[in-house]
């Protein structure tokens, strides 16, 4: 019984993996295909990439993009870690099932709906649409999986280190800034960066949000997707896919190797005490 | 004197200061455009910039602002079948694809919750890396693969299953778009049952076995309801945003599929009706209201 169902396992694994990765393998190897063609191989060349480079319209809306996406991930990162706090802390205040509602809403609202509303405030208010519009969608977007990332990890705070520190004498605002935030530094930093592919990602906000001058990435490569598909949308998404690969890996070791230095650390602590 | 009641000042306004601003930015970008939505859904088409005549402009008298308000739009959307059958069409393909990543990826996430402690995370690790990468990129990755000429084609044919002129249909149908939604959701609906799987006591199952219970059953009475609440968590987490999803069907459904997202789209960018698809978004809410307090308190009980 254990022999089957371990092979059943197995089996559920590989194609599960094999079906999430496939297709995004598929579509780096034929970005280096010589053919204009996408589905014959042409033999290997690197002519999509130097296309690109020449490309100023994809530069100009990359460069875009990681403004946005910079500025956009860090005020949801300070935004989503106050609301985080504030879920995390204040279990009783007016209004409070209104906030956390308006927490929790962004992550399943369809996107056409969100874009659409946030469109229709910015004309209200008579702002002109461009880069600063789309940094706001973004920022709103985004706080909230930044304060769902940060919350997961105030739940298994130690409080008692914070308390002790406040009872030391230490104001709250410091108590802060010296305990509690480099505590969940890790949750902090996987929210900006969460905030920051998204920002990178979303195409339906971005599009309604934006205006002449602000075309992101994402509506770039829409548009030529619409236009037919070509080994350069297979390039710059190489790139894209590389770039949040690395980062992402990147991230997730130095973030396992602080923990495993803090459990040698306490370990230490604990045969030395 | 005056520095206690400073001290005893200081961390309120601190907390106050803490609440406020996450809750104004909130209530300015996230809730006050709802009320926009609404109000512009009840305006009449104009042709101009911005194309609605404005309903709360002035010191208009209440009547005479009343007597502005029309239900044109959401007569116009009862009278046309267009909107209906795209609302049914939206939540019958949401309903099948949800049932279809709870059927996929339930046996993905029972594997890694089974697999040895040493890799676990590096699997978790593994099925929220494409999720990362960009949306629209993942999508477009099957073009290449399901048009008539594409890499599925060339594959069946040279496994020799079809004839060298066969070629898949699947490119701008319904089925493309079921593909292209699993495809997508998968990391949505894995994580989440994998966190219920992986917290599951097995000796329970142990428990089971030792009293004679085959495993097939033990499965049905112990494994699955426990994992009942990355279930449900799962499923709305995908079923909500895939009702208004928008990419996957104008990408891979080609004209045959029709859905809400693709509706207000088109209504707003190809024919600038902004009262129509305001109309086609509060609908489109009421409709998702149900199910989206639902997962809020689900997340809270979380």
């Amino acid at each position: 019984m254990n022999k089957s169902l371990t092979w059943f396992n197995l089996t559920a694994l590989i194609l599960g993996f094999a079906f999430l990765y496939i297709p995004i393998l598929i579509l780096v190897i034929y970005s280096f295909n010589a053919s204009k063609l996408v589905t014959v191989w042409g033999g290997f060349s690197t002519r999509w990439y130097v296309e690109l480079i020449h490309d100023e319209a994809i530069i100009d809306a990359a460069w875009v993009t990681i403004r946005v996406g910079i500025l956009s991930a860090t005020f949801a990162t300070v935004l989503g870690t106050m609301a985080a706090l504030v879920l995390d802390r204040y279990k009783k205040f007016h209004g409070r099932a209104l906030f956390s509602g308006m927490v929790y809403a962004p992550l399943v609202m369809p996107e056409v709906i969100t874009g659409l509303s946030l469109l229709l405030l910015f004309v209200a208010v008579g702002m002109d649409r461009g880069f600063w519009t789309v940094t706001i969608a973004h920022t709103t977007l985004t706080m909230c999986f930044v304060a769902v990332v940060v919350q997961s990890r105030l739940v298994t705070l130690d409080r008692s280190l914070e308390e002790a520190a406040l009872d030391l004498g230490c104001p709250p605002f410091r108590t802060f800034f010296l305990i509690t935030l480099p505590l969940i530094m890790p949750g902090v930093v996987a929210g900006w960066m969460l905030a920051f592919t998204l920002s990178l990602d979303d195409l339906v906000i971005a599009s309604f949000s934006s205006g002449p001058g602000a075309t992101t990435l994402p509506i770039k490569i829409y548009s030529m997707v619409r236009l037919g598909v070509t080994p350069e949308i297979n390039a710059v998404s190489t790139i894209l896919i590389s770039v949040i690969a690395f980062g992402v890996i990147v991230a997730s070791v130095l973030t396992h190797r602080a923990q495993v230095e803090k459990e040698k650390a306490e370990r230490a602590v604990f045969l030395g005490g | 004197m005056v520095q206690r009641t400073l001290s005893s000042v200081r961390p309120f306004l601190a907390k106050w200061a803490l609440v406020a601003v996450p809750y104004l930015w909130s209530l300015l970008f996230f809730l006050a455009p709802f009320f926009i939505i609404f109000k512009i859904s009840l305006s009449q088409t104009a042709i101009a910039q911005p194309p609605y005549t404005p309903v709360f402009d002035g010191m208009a008298t209440l009547w005479d602002k009343l007597s502005q308000l029309s239900l044109d739009n959401y007569a116009f959307l009862g009278s046309d079948p267009l909107y209906y059958s795209a609302y049914l069409s939206s939540l019958s393909i949401a309903a099948v694809s949800t049932l279809l990543l709870l059927v996929i990826g339930y046996p993905i996430a029972y594997g890694m919750a089974r697999a040895p402690k040493s890799v676990r995370n590096a699997l978790v690790m593994a099925v929220i890396l494409p999720f990362w990468t960009s949306f629209l990129i993942r999508v477009y990755a099957w073009i290449g693969i399901l048009k008539p000429e594409g890499l599925l084609t060339l594959l069946l044919q040279a496994l020799h299953i079809y004839g060298p002129d066969q070629q898949v249909h699947l490119y701008n149908t319904a089925w493309a778009v079921y593909i292209g939604i699993v495809y997508s959701y998968l990391p949505f609906m894995v994580l989440p049952l994998y966190a219920a799987l992986e917290k599951m006591d097995h000796t329970l199952l142990e428990a089971a076995a030792d009293l004679g219970c085959p495993p097939l059953r033990s499965f049905w009475k112990i494994t699955f309801p426990l994992s009942l609440p990355g279930v449900v968590a799962g499923s709305f987490l995908c079923f909500i945003p895939i009702v208004g999803e928008f990419v996957i069907p104008d990408i891979l459904g080609g004209t045959s599929t029709l859905m809400i997202g693709k509706t207000l789209w088109a209504e707003f960018f190809n024919n600038r009706d902004w009262p129509v698809s305001s109309a086609v978004a509060v609908v489109l809410l009421i409709i998702l209201v149900v199910p989206i307090v639902i997962f809020q308190n689900q997340q809270k009980k979380a």
